[in-house]
């Protein structure tokens, strides 16, 4: 798995997106490579959970180009299902399945995406569950987890297709404050792996620990990328600074 | 004075609980049990079944396919059942089509009951939050596995208790196939009065209705009870 | 094709049967007019009397109402019609649907209400009652108007189905709507005029029928 290539593990190319008249993404290129990850950072508005969910394109570009190792993600003739089964994904309000308990919330895609018997789906789902550290609580319906158990077993969800790129969308804004930990943990972990991440998120502090390349977005575009050090001590743009200033004082 | 309230009493009695009477047409009236019990099990499975189909096809947002369900849901919620039965049985004879009265009254019963299903499982369908959608999607399942496994269950839990109300509401309609001479338990009391001139088969045949829905209408009342922090 | 038409959509007979139509629509408006108010004042009192402190009064309401949404309205009101004469109860067609339908639509209007009152907060009683408001001056200026707000999709869509039920009335030769169509039927050997009075409900009852889904929808999100 995630054998290198020449070409990044995730590359964006050219994407525009519109909601109306609302010119929401004009023009974003971004590659990841391997292991890498990538943070993404920007003022509410600025395109940036728009550009993530283009990614496996639960928003459907207008234009520009995707490719997941080398595989289109986008046009015509693309077999959007099989191509996200290789692209995990993290919501902000988790969207676990209710009336699933978090073992078959893990199951589900395994046995009717990939296939797999239902001893197969189960092994694998207890496994990604001890990831996250929740073996524990495989038989709980959601209702019966905290906001950080419940978005760990999201992670565990996605994890569990060995998918090839993780996307984050602000996973840990409807925390509250003292579980946001667990789930950032986890994703340390995982970087640790050597999973390939892209995220949209607040968590500053974690940008600057774990983070190997910070993105700003602003408006629709990328203001500027570099290495977390420095972009915070030393960014380039004013509109960077200002981000920056706005967030960091604010906080 | 007291003879009077006492003969009273007896007539009442005579009336509506003659022993006699009630021995010699309850074989008729169980009969009729059987055909209200089998028409409304073969009712709520198909109309449960149509309903659901029809309300997953909504699902897919075809236009002229959605305009048609809603046409035909709507339809058959507004069109009092009597008519609809009465429309058919009358009607379609005229145009070469031959149907018994049991078949309208199941076919007409049955249509009313998908109608009701549809609209209170669309409700539950769109109740479902998009993030369901989203999430299940970016597995890579598909549209239609998504909606069979992941939305479907949720929809449906939120249909339960007024789909129990529905389909109790109108399996008691069976009662109306009297009117065109399905032998159903009223059709068979309402013989058994004309014939005895007596109304203890009527009084015999309330209680059957009784006996068959009241565990239902108690069930439905639980139900409502379980599912009512939903609603809050 | 012309032989469906001819069957279902013969406009002459239509025209022929208009005028018997039309007062059996004023009839039907009028048993509306009669059975609405007081399902739904009967609803109140039976609603009232299951939320009551008095167990032997919630208990015989709760009975009442169970009873009544087990039997089939059409069996209540044959059994109002033609079972009462022979213990010397002899009514007219239009008392029998009158009582027939009270004890029907005071069963369902009574389960609304009830769980509008129930989808009040105490805290609003115990707000009002705080201010010196009596009990009843609480339930009619503060619960109700909250509760009524909150069941208004299921009181609308109940009186649909009693507007629909009063075609049951037919069956007892009350000449409403649905009797005036079956009559003109029978004489004209045409379905026409009951695809006419079809037409009539559906003109009255499709725009609540749509406006029940709205509510549905509204409430989902």
């Amino acid at each position: 798995m995630n054998a290198p290539t020449q070409r990044p593990s995730l590359e964006v190319r050219g994407l525009h997106k519109h909601f109306g008249t609302f010119h929401a993404l004009k023009g974003v290129d971004i590659s990841v490579e391997h292991s890498e990850l990538v943070f993404v950072l920007g003022p509410s508005g600025s395109g940036k959970s728009t550009m993530l969910r283009c990614c496996n394109r639960l928003e459907e570009p207008d234009a520009g180009d995707i490719f997941l190792e080398g595989d289109p993600v986008t046009g015509k003739g693309v077999d959007l299902n099989a191509i996200r089964q290789r692209i995990g994904m993290v919501f902000q309000s988790f969207n676990l399945y209710p009336h699933l308990s978090a073992r078959r919330n893990v199951t589900l895609a395994l046995r009717k995406v990939l296939g797999q018997s239902r001893d197969e789906a189960d092994a694998r789902a207890m496994a990604a569950l001890e990831q996250v550290g929740l073996a524990d609580k495989s038989e709980n319906l959601p209702a019966a987890l905290s906001g950080g158990q419940q978005q760990r077993v999201a992670i565990a969800r996605a994890l569990a297709l060995e998918p090839q790129v993780m996307l984050f969308d602000e996973p840990t804004s409807a925390l509250d404050p003292e579980l946001v930990g667990d789930v950032l943990a986890v994703m340390r972990e995982l970087k640790e792996t050597g999973m390939t991440m892209l995220v949209v998120s607040h968590e500053m502090q974690f940008a600057r620990e774990a983070a190997d390349r910070v993105i700003i977005m602003d408006d629709g575009q990328i203001v500027e990328q570099g290495s977390p050090e420095r972009i915070f001590e030393n960014p380039n743009h004013a509109r960077t600074r200002s981000f920056l200033s706005r967030v960091t004082g604010g906080a | 004075m007291e003879t009077e309230a006492l003969s009273g009493l007896e007539r009442f009695a005579q009336t509506f609980l003659n022993w006699e009477v009630l021995v010699k047409y309850a074989p008729s009236i169980l009969a009729g049990v059987g055909v209200t019990v089998w028409l409304s099990v073969l009712i709520i499975l198909v109309g449960m079944t149509l309903g659901t189909l029809l309300a997953c096809l909504r699902a897919y947002r075809v236009g002229p396919l959605s305009f048609l369900i809603v046409v035909f849901a709507d339809v058959f919620r507004a069109l009092p059942p009597l008519v609809v039965i009465l429309l058919v049985f009358f009607g379609l004879p005229n145009a070469g089509i031959y149907l018994s009265a049991f078949m309208v009254l199941f076919v007409v019963l049955t249509l009313i009951l998908a109608a009701f299903a549809e609209e209170i499982l669309w409700a539950g369908i769109t109740s479902v939050d998009k993030g369901q959608w989203e999430a299940a999607r970016s597995t890579g399942l598909g549209f239609t596995q998504t909606l069979g496994y992941v939305i479907l269950p949720q929809a449906m839990r939120l249909a339960i208790p007024p789909l129990t109300n529905r389909a109790i509401a109108i399996t008691k309609m069976t009662a109306l196939g009297t009117v065109i001479g399905v032998p159903d338990i009223l059709n068979q009391a309402t013989t058994a009065q004309s014939f005895s001139g007596n109304a203890s088969p009527l009084l015999l045949a309330a209680l059957a209705y009784v006996l068959l829905f009241l565990p239902f209408v108690i069930m439905s009342r639980w139900l409502e009870r379980r599912y009512s922090w939903k609603k809050a | 094709m012309d032989q469906l038409i001819e069957q279902f959509f013969n406009i002459e007979i239509m025209i022929a049967a208009w005028p018997t139509i039309l007062r059996g629509l004023w009839m039907t408006l009028a048993i509306c007019a009669v059975v609405i108010p007081m399902g739904l004042l009967g609803g109140l009192f039976a609603a009232l009397g299951m939320l009551s402190q008095n167990r032997a009064l919630r208990w015989a309401t709760v009975g009442f109402v169970d009873f009544f949404r087990a039997i089939p309205p059409l069996v209540l009101l044959i059994f109002v019609y033609s079972g009462l004469p022979f213990a010397g109860l002899r009514l007219s067609p239009f008392a029998a649907v009158a009582i027939a339908f009270l004890l029907n639509n005071s069963a369902y209007y009574g389960e609304i209400f009830r769980a509008g009152i129930g989808s009040v907060g105490t805290g609003q009683t115990e707000a009002a009652r705080s201010t010196g408001l009596g009990a009843s001056q609480t339930m009619a200026y503060v619960v109700l108007p909250q509760a009524v707000r909150n069941v208004l999709p299921d009181l609308i869509s109940n009186t649909i189905e009693v507007v629909k039920l009063t075609s049951l009335a037919s069956v007892v030769s009350l000449a409403e709507m649905l009797y005036a169509a079956d009559m003109a039927r029978s004489v004209t050997y045409s379905a026409s005029p009951l695809v006419l009075a079809a037409g009539i409900y559906l003109v009255i009852l499709w725009p609540l029928v749509r406006l029940v889904s709205r509510f549905e929808r509204r409430i989902a999100h």
